[in-house]
């Protein structure tokens, strides 16, 4: 990209270049390049059926793309599996929440610690003292995983007992335990009230500070992503519409008549 | 040539698994369950078709009917009373209820008939016709016409009538069904009412091929069909018919050619191997999951 | 995708509470079982049992981390019990000379089983766990099936010039003062009994200590996530197929050391014997005694064993009944009004949400 020869200007964490998809000849994401750069929050906005939540099953390996590259830290992650995906640093949140609903909510973000702090089964069966001590470590950072999402009160209760805004939070929750750089978070904010997505913004933005990454949201609450992206890409058709700051897009002629019709 | 005619055989055999498959196969497709009692529906028509004959000396064609008379309203009736009070449970505690309706079908033929084996008069004709080397037995002809007129009537059943189509619309989705103002209820019995009676033909078929009938002779042509639904994609019916008269083929080729004992070994090997090339068999959905 | 949360509910947060129990259990039954042979005031029918009743928990237990923590059913866990079986058997045969003590002999035996069981839970498993729901269960049916048709035509004998083996019987020779070990469909014949309840009971204790070992483990979580929502635990970089291969391996390995005691308790042993409906019958153990619930799988393994033994004045109707049991269980726990009324009951108080 043009941005690579400017030596003022830092690598994108993320890098998409002319992604696309099709599903049976039908298009549903198209030409899309966009860049996420080290602890930005991105927005990407746009109509119901735009193509949001596929590109997002892109980044992530659930679907392989027909064309283009991802470009994740510089790598380029043709070939990766969703697994590998997590690995290499890309966390994310479901629309339709998938959240482990038999597990407790301690245990839900513990899952998140697989491959961060690993050991064997073997371990775990003879309760050698590797287990002790990453059980302990696991615990301590689960617990301050919930903490930081205001979730620590809920540890014990079964996940799918938890009230809808708090299972969306602990999503995110358990998405950080991964030890991501980029997070991507497909409609946090819904199903939430004002006062809720208020508190939302702030955990946001705390996270992208407290853990130094990059978070790319998807959110039709237009108050939230004006109120905390400091760049918007609108999605329209599977095709990029426009890209900017949120005071251009909300100024965007094109956008607007995506976004009323004609 | 003895190919052609362990060829036929191995069609009439399949015939059979064809006809108790698409039992499974339609009771899958609409109540969404493995019923585990389907194969001792068929020990049940068995025995009725054979006091009907032995017993009441009553003609063939009355004994079939009396065995499908029974089945059918026994099918009815253990959907009824033991699968519709959990049609919101878990798909295990159905499961486990099938396998307890099985116990209780076997073990009640017991205590009622004994556990001996009865053996089943020879009502059709034993000739046989020779098609150029291979010699094949009426038997043999007749249960694979019976296959194909049930196949034919029950696809033009499902295409062709009202009750059809509603219940491709249960298979597809129960609740939009109910909205459309289907009563899902009433086609799930008739779904097990189908299903039992076609048990019935194929249980009639089957204690005049192998003469004899024991309370548990349900149990491994019950398991063949399954496997032979799953090996055609378990909820398609033209899939239960390819896999029934598929199943049968590789059995009979497989006694012939290699070894009977390992037979059964060898039907289940290519059922793996299917499945690994088309894991929801041969004309199975592809599932797909929505993220 | 269907969640299949609501079999899952009885695997609550009280775990530790159910953890204790079932080792309490175990001892407690031991004990008093101890107690009563000591007295004489056992009956031979069922000290005959006390046996097979460890070797079918050890197995339950097992067929429970598979359907009820993974959440994949699986139809042929006789299948690993036979394989355990007729290993041990033919391990005890061939050490018989070297080895002259039961117990050293029965422990090499079981855990050569368990480690057979696990090869072969692991091979299986590759193809299996690439498919799923009815069609994983399907192919778990077939593989019990195949395992068991290979018993039945396998010939296994050792003579001065070491160990035979053969598919054909005409082709099966042995030298003179040889011993037959496996026997085609006649399955193993003359085996040592060298099994007894003591090591059946720490058999149960140590299936116990593995499962819940791994359950409230790193692998256990991941195996319990990749069961509620699969998508979810790939997304947290938790690998699926190999998740479930560790459950399903554990698992055969356990069938594999129970069938090992299991073989080593009778003089012989057909390879009938664990043939479907035996694989079926653990699953009822399993279902009844709650997924994912350890304590209720030995008490309906033991209940389940025990109560057509205790019907047996009914002789003929004992089966039967047996069936009829089964299928109101299911009736009433799946029927949610009444388990209302039955969970309010203990609650004490006036009926709230469930």
């Amino acid at each position: 990209m043009a941005d690579n020869t400017d030596k003022n200007v830092k690598a994108p964490v993320l890098d998409v270049q002319d992604l696309g998809i099709d599903f049976g000849g039908l298009t549903a994401v198209n030409d899309l390049n966009m860049q996420v750069y080290d602890g930005e929050i991105v927005g990407l906005i746009g109509p119901n059926g735009a193509g949001k939540t596929t590109v997002f099953n892109l980044l992530t390996k659930v679907y392989k793309p027909t064309r283009g590259k991802i470009y994740f830290d510089g790598k380029d992650t043709a070939g990766k599996s969703v697994v590998d995906i997590n690995k290499a640093g890309i966390a994310r949140t479901f629309q339709n929440i998938r959240l482990f609903g038999n597990l407790t909510v301690l245990d839900n973000v513990k899952t998140g610690f697989h491959n961060v702090i690993p050991y064997s089964p073997i371990t775990a069966i003879l309760r050698l003292p590797k287990y002790f001590n990453s059980e302990k470590e696991i615990n301590e950072k689960a617990m301050d995983l919930l903490k930081i999402m205001e979730l620590d009160k809920y540890a014990d209760y079964k996940a799918s007992n938890l009230p809808y805004g708090a299972q969306r939070r602990l999503e995110i929750a358990r998405a950080l335990a991964t030890n991501p750089k980029l997070l991507l978070l497909d409609e946090p904010a819904a199903g939430m009230n004002p006062q809720e997505t208020a508190e939302l913004m702030d955990m946001i933005r705390f996270v992208r500070d407290h853990f130094k990454i990059a978070v790319l949201l998807i959110e039709h609450d237009m108050k939230l992503v004006m109120g905390i992206c400091e760049r918007i890409t609108v999605l329209n058709y599977g095709m990029m519409l426009a890209q900017g700051t949120p005071e251009e897009i909300q100024s965007n002629p094109e956008v607007i008549k995506a976004y009323l019709g004609d | 040539m003895q190919f052609l005619s362990y060829l036929i055989n191995g069609l009439g055999l399949g015939s059979v698994y064809a006809i108790i498959a698409l039992g499974y196969t339609m009771v899958y497709g609409i109540a969404k369950m493995l019923n585990f009692a389907h194969g001792d529906i068929i020990m049940i028509g068995a025995y009725i078709a054979f006091f009907a004959l032995t017993k009441f000396a009553l003609p063939f064609p009355l004994a079939v009917l009396a065995a499908i008379a029974v089945c059918t309203m026994l099918g009815v009736l253990i959907e009824r009373l033991a699968y519709k009070p959990l049609r919101q449970a878990p798909s295990l505690a159905v499961l486990i209820t099938a396998i307890g309706v099985s116990y209780f079908l076997q073990n009640g033929a017991q205590i009622l008939w004994s556990s001996s084996s009865k053996v089943f008069p020879s009502v059709i004709s034993t000739g046989s016709i020779s098609l150029g080397s291979a010699s094949v037995s009426y038997l043999t002809l007749l249960t694979i016409a019976t296959c194909i007129v049930v196949m034919i009537c029950l696809t033009l059943f499902i295409n062709r009538t009202k009750t059809g189509s509603a219940m491709r619309a249960c298979s597809e989705d129960k609740g939009a069904s109910m909205l459309m103002g289907i009563n899902v209820n009433m086609i799930i019995s008739i779904t097990f009412a189908i299903g039992s009676g076609l048990a019935a033909i194929a249980s009639v078929l089957l204690a005049s091929t192998y003469p004899s009938v024991y309370p548990t002779m349900g149990s491994m042509p019950g398991i063949k069909a399954f496997t032979a639904a799953v090996f055609g994609g378990i909820g398609s019916i033209p899939g239960a018919f390819i896999g029934g008269l598929l199943l049968g083929i590789i059995e009979i080729f497989a006694k012939a050619y290699i070894s009977t004992q390992l037979s059964d070994a060898i039907v289940f090997g290519v059922l793996i191997v299917i499945l690994l090339i088309k894991p929801t068999g041969l004309l199975g959905k592809k599932i797909n999951v929505k993220v | 995708m269907k969640e299949k949360s609501s079999v899952f509910s009885r695997f609550g947060d009280k775990k530790n509470r159910g953890r204790l129990m079932s080792f309490a259990l175990v001892i407690i039954a031991y004990i008093a079982v101890e107690v009563l042979l000591k007295t004489g005031s056992l009956g031979s029918m069922f000290s005959s049992l006390l046996v097979p009743i460890t070797c079918y928990v050890v197995a339950a237990i097992g067929l429970n981390l598979n359907v009820g923590i993974s959440g994949e059913l699986n139809l042929g866990q006789a299948g690993f019990m036979s394989v355990g079986a007729f290993c041990g058997i033919c391990v005890s045969g061939i050490l018989a000379g070297s080895i002259t003590a039961g117990i050293p002999r029965l422990i090499i035996a079981i855990i050569c089983g368990a480690v057979l069981a696990a090869v072969f839970g692991f091979l299986i498993g590759i193809p299996v766990l690439k498919l799923q729901g009815d069609y994983l269960a399907i192919v778990t049916l077939a593989f019990g099936q195949i395992i068991k048709s290979i018993f039945m035509n396998a010939y296994i004998g050792i003579d001065t010039e070491g160990l035979h083996f053969s598919f054909v019987e005409s082709n099966f020779k042995l030298q003179p003062g040889g011993k037959m070990l496996l026997n085609g469909p006649m399955g193993a014949t003359g085996t040592q009994k060298i099994a007894n309840f003591t090591i059946g009971t720490v058999l149960v204790i140590v299936a116990l200590l593995v499962v819940y070992n791994l359950m409230f483990s790193r692998s256990g979580r991941a195996i319990m996530a990749a069961r509620d929502n699969r998508i979810a635990a790939e997304s947290v970089g938790i690998p699926i197929s190999r998740t479930k291969m560790l459950a399903f391996v554990t698992s055969a390995a356990l069938a594999g050391a129970a069938g090992a005691l299991y073989g080593l308790n009778y003089s012989t042993l057909v390879p009938n014997k664990f043939d479907f409906n035996t694989s079926i019958l653990i699953l009822v153990y399993v279902v009844l005694g709650g997924l994912g619930n350890m304590t209720g799988t030995i008490i309906s393994t033991v209940v389940l064993i025990l109560l057509p033994e205790l019907l047996r004045s009914l002789q003929d109707y004992r089966m039967l009944i047996y069936a009829v049991v089964l299928i109101l269980i299911m009736l009433v726990t799946n029927n949610e009004w009444l388990m209302t009324k039955w969970k309010s009951l203990f609650s004490g108080k006036a009926k709230g949400g469930a």
